[in-house]
């Protein structure tokens, strides 16, 4: 390394953290995020600088068309398309990696050391089941895949066989020579690919945040090694950093689901049938019945007009947004709820919780777009000790992440999982589609209690309805 | 490249961004989330160099092939970002 060399580096990877660090406040977030593009169109220039070769064209073209693609489609995405638009790209980012890996593979005559082909071939096998596994997710997501996890028989086993089998032929053909070193690594790359598919179809719906972050994680890693391969710091320093970011927002997905990594990547338990859901279960006490049986004989007009009653008279009202949210579209008629509210001085707040939607903060993002204010979105500890006091709790679209059922029932596939705290609440009213339980199959004992006025039907009708009763 | 040294840089980076990446709180994950998803594109420095210096045609094809796969993850992440956190506004 020169001099130059070490100093672009250094100011690039400097520049990278400092935006990373202006990501800490939403003030000084976009500024950040443009700091980060800067850092990584300056390192792109200097590699262009010092390796001023023959097919320069070639490559500019390849990098042009490349940035012309990627500016189409984030720019004609809607915020509902996110999801499976980052995960897309996470995979073409670890495809990238792949090829970048056989590349340095291929081109052995040029004599690289053999830890440089061993770390091709490692970065071969972590690209490869990236680019697969965010293809399912991505197609999980987009919903043009069943959303629920799928199993092939041995599954467990397959993926332990796959991950032996692709580790030993990438790290062993860089000690062969020849075709068989060629064979080898070809067919750890195949492992590799099955190994992604494999390991994402198992992972059901309310499970991508987790598997999408993992990904991440997994891409990041995948540039890291392919440094490795090609002796480049930048490539190294700033994959180690995604590696982290990735790593990071994995344990919080989980500790929010209240489950370990291993048991979301083994199909874990929410995905059982309910097994024993609070409701059919003896030894529970049977649910307060008269009153909840009177309110279940008005008639949904009643209802509406029930709950814009007690929206009406609030002094303070929390909106709790779930995936349904998004499904349904309803985002815009919450902002309209807000404004009007807020012009008669309710307080209206939001209650976030981390896993809520398929993507690690996704009800903010969603909120955001409707320009709701940002520092009116409240986070799962600061808002539970809040519910006590508050006059009127409205759920949209959002049924497991407020399921009581997490702290009473135990051995539910929910058990421990923290939730925001509904059921304290002086009333609620529920905007979800149905009374069927959410993603983990456990009936939501909410339902039952005689202060919770339900509205069944998509979320952003009755809503809509729900406002015309307000004036 | 010294094997140590680029354990080091590995190491001493992990350890930063997790560090930094911890105070980002969680209404700017999914951001966080699509920013990092554009910095993996990295890999497109490793692809310009592998491509410059690949001798024979079906290795350059691939190299320009992983150029621009790694382009579009990082020019598409980085403008969704900005995207996303401008939408984030405060009340006052």
């Amino acid at each position: 390394m020169t001099v130059t060399e070490i100093v672009v580096s250094t100011a690039v990877v400097l520049a990278v953290l400092t935006g990373i660090r202006l990501l800490s406040s939403p003030k000084t977030a976009v500024a950040g995020n443009r700091l980060g593009a800067l850092a990584m169109l300056g390192a792109i220039v200097a590699v262009l600088l010092r390796n001023q070769v023959v097919d320069a064209p070639l490559l500019l073209a390849g990098l042009v068309a490349g940035g012309l693609i990627g500016i189409a489609l984030a720019a004609r995405t809607t915020m509902l398309g996110i999801p499976q638009l980052v995960a897309l790209f996470n995979g073409l980012g670890g495809l990238a990696s792949f090829g970048v890996a056989a590349l340095v593979v291929l081109e052995r005559a040029q004599a690289p050391t053999t830890l440089n082909i061993a770390a091709s071939g490692l970065a071969m096998i972590v690209g490869g089941a990236t680019f697969s596994g965010s293809m399912i997710a991505a197609a999980k997501l987009a919903r043009k895949m069943n959303q629920r996890p799928m199993l092939l028989p041995g599954h467990g086993r397959l993926c332990v066989a796959l991950l032996i089998v692709m580790t030993t032929l990438a790290v062993s053909g860089a000690f062969m020579e020849g075709r068989v070193s060629y064979a080898a690594m070809a067919g750890a790359a195949v492992a590799a690919l099955v190994f992604g598919v494999v390991f994402s179809i198992r992972i059901g719906g309310a499970d991508m945040p987790v598997t999408i972050a993992l990904l991440n994680a997994l891409s990041g890693m995948a540039a890291a090694i392919c440094g490795f391969a090609v002796e480049n710091e930048l490539l190294i320093a700033i994959g180690a950093i995604v590696g982290s970011a990735g790593l990071i927002l994995t344990k919080i997905m989980c500790r929010a689901m209240n489950r370990s990594l291993r048991d979301i990547l083994t199909g874990g338990t929410a995905c059982a049938p309910a097994a024993k859901s609070p409701t059919d279960s003896a030894d529970e006490p049977p649910a307060p019945e008269s009153a909840p049986e009177e309110r279940a004989e008005q008639t949904p007009e009643q209802k509406i007009e029930t709950a814009a009653t007690l929206i009406r008279d609030a002094k303070s009202v929390m909106v709790v947004p779930g995936y349904g949210m998004a499904l349904s579209q309803a985002q815009t008629e919450v902002k309209r709820l807000f404004d009007r509210l807020s012009a008669q001085d309710t307080d209206v707040k939001f209650a976030i919780h981390p896993v809520a939607g398929r993507m690690p903060g996704h009800m903010n993002v969603l909120l955001a777009e409707v320009d709701i204010p940002y520092d009116r979105l409240m986070e799962l500890e600061d808002v539970n000790p809040l519910f006590a006091d508050i006059d009127a709790v409205l759920v949209v679209g959002a049924c497991d992440v407020v399921n009581p059922a997490a702290i009473s029932a135990e051995g539910t596939p929910i058990y421990g999982m923290p939730i925001l705290h509904v059921h304290e609440a002086k009333n609620t009213i529920v905007c979800n589609l149905d009374a069927k339980p959410g993603y983990s199959g456990v009936d939501n004992p909410l339902y039952e209690n005689n202060n919770v006025v339900k509205l069944w039907g998509n979320a952003a009708e009755t809503l809509a309805a729900l406002i015309d009763k307000l004036s | 490249m010294n094997i140590g040294i680029m354990l080091t840089i590995f190491v001493v980076a992990t350890l930063a961004g997790y560090k930094l990446i911890s105070n980002v709180p969680s209404l700017l994950h999914t951001p966080l989330m699509s920013g990092m998803n554009a910095l993996s594109g990295v890999t497109v420095l490793g692809a310009l160099a592998a491509a410059a210096a690949a001798m024979r045609t079906g290795s350059k094809i691939l190299g320009v092939v992983a150029v621009a796969l790694a382009m579009i993850n990082v020019a598409g992440g980085f403008l969704i970002t900005d995207r996303m956190l401008k939408m984030f506004k405060s009340g006052k």
